[in-house]
């Protein structure tokens, strides 16, 4: 195309960002537990796994549903969980997120910010019963800060989400 | 608008299997997820390659973000120290005023020891440190207690390798990379560490428990009081923590021992230290190479230090009053 007179009319944004974007972030999110914070009790909010749902919720085609399994083994990696945990555990949110949404014909905020809290929850009280299986887990009131940290992060993970679309989808 | 239901796409049957593969694959992908669990159960080393290779390509990364912690973490102190400096100052003079006179007794029981010691033909060797790095991250999110460590196999770390700071144990080497290794925390659920309390060398067993709270179980249970405030140190058996490395001060009594808090604090420590295995020869995991994941190392561990038990009691009360003299001088 002519760099120099770019098109004014009938732009189509960029394929490759409306494809990468998403991946991109939840990789990144999955990668927050590098930061140099060497935490004494769970804390740290599974990021990948709350980008990836909010990019579920707002835009409820662009995930295969099978798009857990990938993400989740990357996530497995970094987070110090038995390989294979957060690839069954994404996996399983991310189908029960997609019959949940078959049930209700309409979404709102607050049934949105229940349904990823719901999720988040069941992925962390699952890794957590994982670990108990495989070797050895505190209770699961040792959960509670991050549960709660969680929750009320949700929302503004969906802002960063929205304002990622919104640039992923500028012409 | 409600919107459009998009589970039945019309008649298109391309669409229609479309959706059923989509499902069919999801599926798959969660039983994959928990064949890998089982393969991770059954081996626990099986997948630490990539979790190796990948820890020593985020290497440059986090250690560079560590380098920025600790110059912050340097910062604020700083910062902090000149408010109420005069009144610190003041008690510190006190402090040191007491401390010096504690030393001198210390030195002196220093050097009786050593030369009881030599009467009782007891050679110990103060175990030069295998490496000196910075813990570059943690796994924060997971309910394991994982941090990085900025050495590895390149600076001579070898799994099993216990790691202290100033203050006190934070943990042992799990699995070794090049330049990283993995150190499973004191304060993780299934690491347990022999422990003995610092004044009267009573023999106990430190549990973590996944937060920042270590359970200590003592191995007779009923007879002995335990008070908050008291410090239970590494006592040396099962030969992979060399003695007298401060671990925990107790909290509160338990009806199997006590809870306490960490000594050391994995967070605030600038560099820490690995050091060798205190006695490779009693460690049965540590000379196969691989004290890969929890559960066998650690039973290992616990039957190597039940089988010393005995053994370890003469060992305990040559040890004891160096231990006392410790105590005093940490206090």
């Amino acid at each position: 195309m002519n760099t120099a007179y770019p098109k004014r009319i009938d732009r189509q944004p960029s394929t490759l960002r409306i494809i990468i974007i998403p991946i991109i972030s939840v990789l990144l999110g999955s990668m927050t537990v590098l930061v140099p914070y060497i935490a004494s009790m769970p804390l740290l909010p599974p990021f990948g796994l709350m980008i990836l749902i909010a990019w579920r919720l707002i835009r409820p085609g662009i995930w295969p549903i099978w798009i857990g399994f990938p993400l989740g083994l990357f996530d497995d990696i970094f987070s110090g969980q038995p390989f294979g945990s957060a690839a069954f555990l994404w996996s399983a949110v991310m189908i029960f997120i997609e019959i949940v949404d078959n049930r209700f014909l309409w979404r709102n905020f607050w049934q949105d910010w229940f349904l990823a809290s719901l999720s988040i929850m069941l992925a962390l009280v699952g890794g957590l019963w994982i670990n108990k299986v495989i070797s050895d887990a505190g209770n699961v009131t040792i959960l509670l800060p991050q549960i709660i940290l969680c929750i009320f992060l949700y929302p503004l993970v969906l802002r960063v989400v929205a304002w990622l679309d919104s640039k992923r989808l500028a012409r | 608008m409600a919107p459009p239901n998009k589970r039945r796409p019309g008649f298109s049957r391309k669409a229609q299997y479309k959706i059923f593969t989509g499902y069919l694959v999801a599926f798959l992908g969660a039983f994959g997820g928990l064949f890998l669990l089982a393969i991770s159960y059954l081996d626990p080393t099986a997948f630490s390659a990539i979790r190796k290779g990948a820890a020593d390509a985020t290497k440059p990364v986090t250690e560079f973000f560590t380098a920025a912690r600790s110059t912050g973490q340097k910062g604020t102190s700083k910062v902090s120290a000149y408010f109420d400096a005069a009144s610190k100052n003041a008690e510190m003079q006190r402090e040191l005023e007491k401390s010096r006179t504690q030393l001198i007794e210390a030195r002196a029981l220093k050097q009786e020891n050593e030369r009881l010691k030599s009467l009782l033909g007891l050679v110990e060797e103060e175990a030069k440190p295998v490496a000196i790095a910075r813990l570059i991250s943690s796994s924060s999110s997971s309910t394991r207690r994982f941090a990085t460590l900025g050495a590895g196999s390149n600076q001579g770390v070898e799994s099993g390798q216990p790691v202290r700071e100033q203050k006190g144990l934070i943990g042992r080497i799990l699995d070794v990379g090049a330049n990283t290794s993995r150190v499973l925390l004191l304060t993780d659920a299934s690491n347990v560490v022999p422990v003995k309390r610092a004044s009267d060398g009573i023999v106990a067993f430190a549990e973590g428990r996944g937060d920042d709270i270590i359970h200590i179980r003592l191995i007779n249970i009923g007879t002995i009081e335990i008070k908050p405030g008291d410090i239970f140190v590494t006592s040396g058996n099962g030969g992979l923590y060399s003695p007298n490395i401060p671990v925990a001060i107790v909290d509160r009594p338990a009806s199997d021992g006590a809870l306490g808090r960490p000594l050391s604090n994995p967070a605030g420590a600038d560099f820490v230290v690995v050091q060798p295995i205190y006695q490779p020869e009693l460690v049965p995991a540590a000379k196969g190479g691989s004290a890969d994941d929890s559960s066998d190392a650690q039973t290992a561990t616990e039957d190597t230090a039940e089988e010393n038990g005995a053994a370890a009691e003469t060992d305990e009360t040559a040890q004891t009053s160096q231990a006392g003299t410790d105590s005093e001088a940490a206090q």
